[in-house]
């Protein structure tokens, strides 16, 4: 077994980042804590540098975790992911929290975490970084110390997560089990022969299986911690917890569930199927009724979820066109979504207040920030010229190409329900009188963040191919071990 | 040519592009520049952030104006094939996409030329009649603008994707220009508020669209050849029990948007609270779009299943042609008497459609076009009272003719146009419908239309008599002739009217040609 330790630089960039960002809190208390946002973002920034040493690499670290196009794809997406909240953080952790060093520290960790669940090719690798992930986040939600909500949220949120992650280890357990093997190929081939009298436990193991990661994803009916949590946690770490914990939930999903699980691709399809409409249903039909807009988006999140939980159900075994479009249409996600939070945490920082009547005439008062607003709003409803269209589209059209036409048919109408309930934001935004007139002072880092994300918005909604072919690339990389001929375009 | 199709696109998104870049404060001052006096037109030229939005509009729909025009008439009909074929590839070999993939496809054939002579026109008269808006009007344009660009793109589109982008893109301005722009109805007891107006028009269409949503999902699966092209689509032989089960979600789907009976009921609503060229350009050219949507993807692409569904269709335009008439007979607003004869024509639309005959369907096709025209002077003429009168009420006007003489005839020429009078293009429109209709075996169904023609004989003739002639009401004394501007949009808007009407040839030699080349349909 070959370890080759260089395959890490990313991660050792991270780690070494975060230690120094703890130690830069403690030792410098007098540095004005929005510079240790920035520290923290340039941290990201380097870690995403060096991660684009191994593009179009493919190599093994022992059989533990492989670096290929598929990890990079998630490095580069989740180091993306940690720059801007750190980045728009800044103004925020600055006026409002403590130890800020701590909690960068532990966005650059979260970001690790997420990586290594994509890059994991063995079921105790991924559980640990799931882990490593996942305990960042609960400290993060907790971190408004001297707030009710939010140490209520963080407590919620760690007691769900322990009590799914328990589920999750004994659905791995189960699997181990039967098929005397951690590594997803191993897996593979193990249910692929006889499994004699092992099929009820690893059934069983299934079941916890989907269980646990559905916690982690949000996925209906193990979702409840979801909008508790992120009501309670702080703006940017409710950013961080939508966009991080479900794009990395989905890299492990994609990755177990093809490389090791698809010989029960007939057990598991009708049970996912199952999750996946009533996630989208449940989430979409209970966010009609929100008036805060961290729990509007928390459950316009779940109902995401439901959306791409869709997609894992078509996941072929000899084809990579439904993972391409989950991965195509996580990005378009992450992207609309930090654009959609980065704004709430703008408006949060100039008024306090995130209910959404709150947002009534913000039009008249700050209008970019208002059509920054209503681009990502509509783009997560999956309206046209942003990227919400093009890769819903693309993410459906690969559910019915797999057979399951009636599951994109329930999207296609959860998105129409949805629509609603974003259009209701708009409506304050656009048509409600504002509380007091004049126009709020413009943050230029914050507004550049934001106009960065919103170019990449219009970027995947009008030019998407390179993307998708990214996502092709790294969705593909899945199933090369599967040892059927890809046919590239046909 | 081909980019001159292109630019119908690319000068509307331009335009949105450009105006944001305008300056623009709320307490502007206005500055003049003097020019050379020339005729009517005022010798000095007023400048401020509005007066150049405004210039830049009547630039842009000028430019699309001219633009339609040379299409419609460059448009060479022999075969009524597609012309100025365009396509730039955009996503393919990727993932299910295959070497065509998603392209930006676009030509136009003889039933779109008319179509995007009609948005030509309507646009450019547009920016006449929206002239005096001053509330946030560069916000309006932009949004006027993006979904004029969202109407070219669905007539243009040869690729199934884009067609439905563009669909939405023409949808999705809606909610903000009726929600801001437009004017709640008191109806003394209870109030529709333009808010209600607005919701319900959008949440109606993008419901519709669901279901074109699955209809394409499925129809991309069936043909399996990983191209969303349409020319390649429709050359694909469907199964039969495939047609006869997806054919009605494009049926409905578009219907929903081409006021189709029961499905109509956001038609009113929306057109009543929509400022006046927003009425315009959805009753005039975005109710098309539905119908049009019905025959370029619907018929074409599942023939066996429209043939199959056919009865249906027709019992439900005859529906709504009839339910329109009497819903209008009923309105004393003028406004909503407008709306409900929207959903009566546009249900002789559908009708022609399920006729299945080349008659009928030319008929359908001109009627687009007459009725795009008509309904749009009609919206024009409504808002030009009621910016002065601030009421809608035709029972409390009286003798308005002698007040604005040019006003009430433009108001009976797209009287008359609806009513069926011939001269002018609805009648030509209506009789090719109703000849289609019998021919196809449907007299029930060409009986019932003609019933509803004369009902619209009677609404729209009690409302002249009542509103605009007959002994004058002291009243309204105060009232003056429409604007400049307005009668110039309406001049412009009976002018086609009257040319459709008395010289049809153009427009029907464009629109049979590429008829006769839809499958399934009996001559």
């Amino acid at each position: 077994m070959r370890l080759d330790w260089s395959l890490l630089a990313p991660e050792y960039v991270l780690a070494g980042w975060a230690a120094m960002l703890v130690l830069v809190g403690t030792f410098f208390p007098r540095l004005p804590k929005t510079w240790l946002g920035y520290l923290g973002a340039a941290g990201a920034l380097a870690a995403a540098g060096t991660s684009l040493i191994w593009l179009n690499d493919d190599a093994a670290f022992g059989n533990l975790l492989e670096v290929d196009n598929y990890t990079t794809f998630f490095r580069l997406l989740f180091h993306g992911i940690a720059f801007t909240v750190c980045l728009v953080s800044a103004r925020y952790v600055g006026e409002r929290l403590k130890n800020a060093g701590e909690y960068y520290g532990l966005v650059l960790l979260s970001a690790l975490g997420a990586t290594y669940m994509a890059a994991a090719q063995e079921l105790l690798s991924a559980y640990i970084a799931l882990e490593l992930s996942s305990f960042s986040l609960y400290v993060l939600a907790s971190f408004a110390r001297n707030e009710i909500r939010s140490n209520e949220g963080g407590l919620k949120y760690m007691l769900l997560g322990a009590f799914s992650s328990a589920i999750l280890l004994y659905g791995l357990s189960m699997i181990y089990a039967a098929t005397k093997t951690t590594q997803y190929d191993g897996i593979r081939e193990a249910l692929s022969g006889d499994l004699e009298g092992a099929r009820s436990a690893v059934l069983l193991g299934l079941v916890l299986l989907v269980a646990g990661l559905g916690f982690k994803v949000a996925a209906v009916p193990f979702h409840m911690w979801t909008p508790d949590a992120y009501e309670g946690a702080p703006l940017p770490v409710t950013a961080l917890i939508s966009a991080l914990s479900k794009a990395a939930g989905f890299a492990l999903f994609i990755k177990l569930f093809v490389r090791g699980l698809m010989p029960l691709a007939d057990d598991w399809q009708p049970l996912l199927a199952g999750l996946a409409a009533a996630t989208m249903l449940l989430g979409n039909l209970v966010a009609l009724q929100q008036r805060n807009i961290k729990r509007l988006l928390a459950y316009s999140s779940i109902g995401q979820v439901g959306y791409i939980l869709a997609g894992v159900v078509a996941l072929s075994p000899d084809r990579p066109d439904a993972a391409t479009a989950i991965l195509f249409h996580l990005a378009g996600y992450v992207i609309s979504n930090l654009a959609a939070f980065a704004c709430a945490i703008v408006y949060y920082n100039w008024t306090g207040k995130e209910d959404i009547y709150d947002y009534r005439g913000l039009a008249e008062r700050a209008p970019f920030l208002a059509l920054a607003m209503a681009a990502s709003l509509f783009s997560l409803a999956g309206m046209p010229l942003f990227a919400g269209f093009v890769t819903k589209f693309v993410l459906f059209q690969a559910i019915a190409e797999e057979g399951f036409l009636w599951l994109a048919g329930v999207g296609v109408l959860t998105s129409f329900i949805s629509l609603y309930y974003y259009l209701m934001v708009m409506k304050q935004m656009y048509l409600g009188e504002p509380e007091e007139p004049g126009r709020f002072s413009t943050p230029w880092l914050e507004y550049a963040a934001v106009a960065a994300l919103l170019v990449g918005i219009f970027l995947v909604g009008l030019a998407p191919l390179p993307l998708m072919e990214a996502a092709e690339d790294a969705a593909s990389l899945v199933y090369r071990e599967l040892g059927t001929a890809l046919v590239a375009g046909r | 040519m081909e980019w001159a199709v292109f630019a119908t696109i690319a000068v509307p998104v331009g335009t949105c592009l450009l105006l944001m870049l305008i300056p623009y404060r709320h307490d502007e001052q206005v500055r003049y520049l003097p020019v050379p006096k020339l005729g009517p037109l005022p010798d000095r030229l007023p400048l401020s952030g509005r007066y150049l939005v405004r210039y830049l509009c009547l630039l842009s729909g000028t430019a699309l104006f001219a633009l339609s025009l040379a299409i419609f008439v460059a448009y060479q009909f022999e075969d009524g094939g597609y012309r100025y074929d365009l396509r730039l590839d955009w996503l393919r070999d990727v993932a299910f996409l295959g070497d065509r993939g998603i392209s930006f496809h676009l030509a136009v054939d003889g039933i779109t030329a008319p179509l995007i002579l009609l948005t030509g026109i309507v646009i450019f008269t547009g920016v006449f009649i929206s002239w005096n808006i001053d509330y946030r009007n560069k916000d309006y344009f932009v949004l006027l603008f993006l979904l004029v660009s969202g109407v070219y793109g669905v007539f243009a589109s040869l690729d199934l994707f884009w067609f439905f982008f563009w669909y939405e893109v023409a949808v999705l301005p809606m909610y903000f220009l009726i929600a801001i722009w437009g004017a709640s109805t008191n109806f003394g007891n209870f109030v529709r508020t333009k808010e209600y107006g607005a919701l319900k028009l959008v949440l109606y269409l993008v419901a519709g669209s669901v279901l074109i949503f699955i209809g394409i999902f499925a129809t991309f699966v069936e043909a399996g050849l990983g191209t969303f092209d349409l020319p390649a689509l429709q050359a694909v032989a469907y199964d039969e029990t495939f047609q006869k089960i997806f054919f009605p979600f494009f049926m409905l789907g578009f219907g929903v948007l081409a006021g189709l009976w029961p499905f109509h009921t956001w038609s009113p609503d929306g057109h009543v609270a929509a400022p006046t060229a927003v009425s315009m350009l959805h009753a005039g050219v975005l109710m098309k779009l539905g119908a049009f949507g019905i025959l370029r993807v619907g018929m074409a692409l599942m023939p066996e299943g429209a043939h199959f569904w056919a009865p249906v269709m027709m019992t439900l335009g005859v529906t709504g042609a009839l339910y329109g008439a009497v819903s209008a007979l009923a309105q004393t607003d003028l406004k909503y008497m407008v709306g409900y004869s929207s959903v009566s024509h546009m249900g002789y639309v559908i009708m022609g459609l399920a006729s299945m005959h080349e008659i009928g369907i030319n008929g359908a096709v001109l009627q687009m076009f007459a009725h795009g025209v008509m309904t749009a002077l009609m919206f024009t003429n409504v808002g030009a009272l009621y910016d002065q009168a601030h009421v809608r009420d035709m029972t409390i006007f009286g003798g308005l003719a002698q007040r604005m003489p040019r006003h009430a005839a433009y108001w009976a020429a797209a009287g008359l146009s609806s009513l069926g009078l011939p001269g002018l293009a609805g009648f030509v429109a209506e009789l090719l419908i109703f000849v289609g209709v019998f021919r196809a075996g449907y007299p029930w169904a060409g009986a019932l239309g003609i019933l509803a023609a004369a009902i619209t004989a009677t609404y729209i003739l009690r409302m002249l008599a009542r509103a605009y002639f007959g002994p004058f009401n002291e009243r309204w004394n105060f009232l003056k002739e429409m604007r400049p501007g307005e009668q110039f949009g309406g001049a412009v808007l009976v002018f086609f009217l009257a040319f459709a009407g008395m010289w049809p040839f153009p427009f029907l030699e464009r629109i049979a040609a590429s008829v006769k080349n839809l499958p399934g349909i009996s001559q």
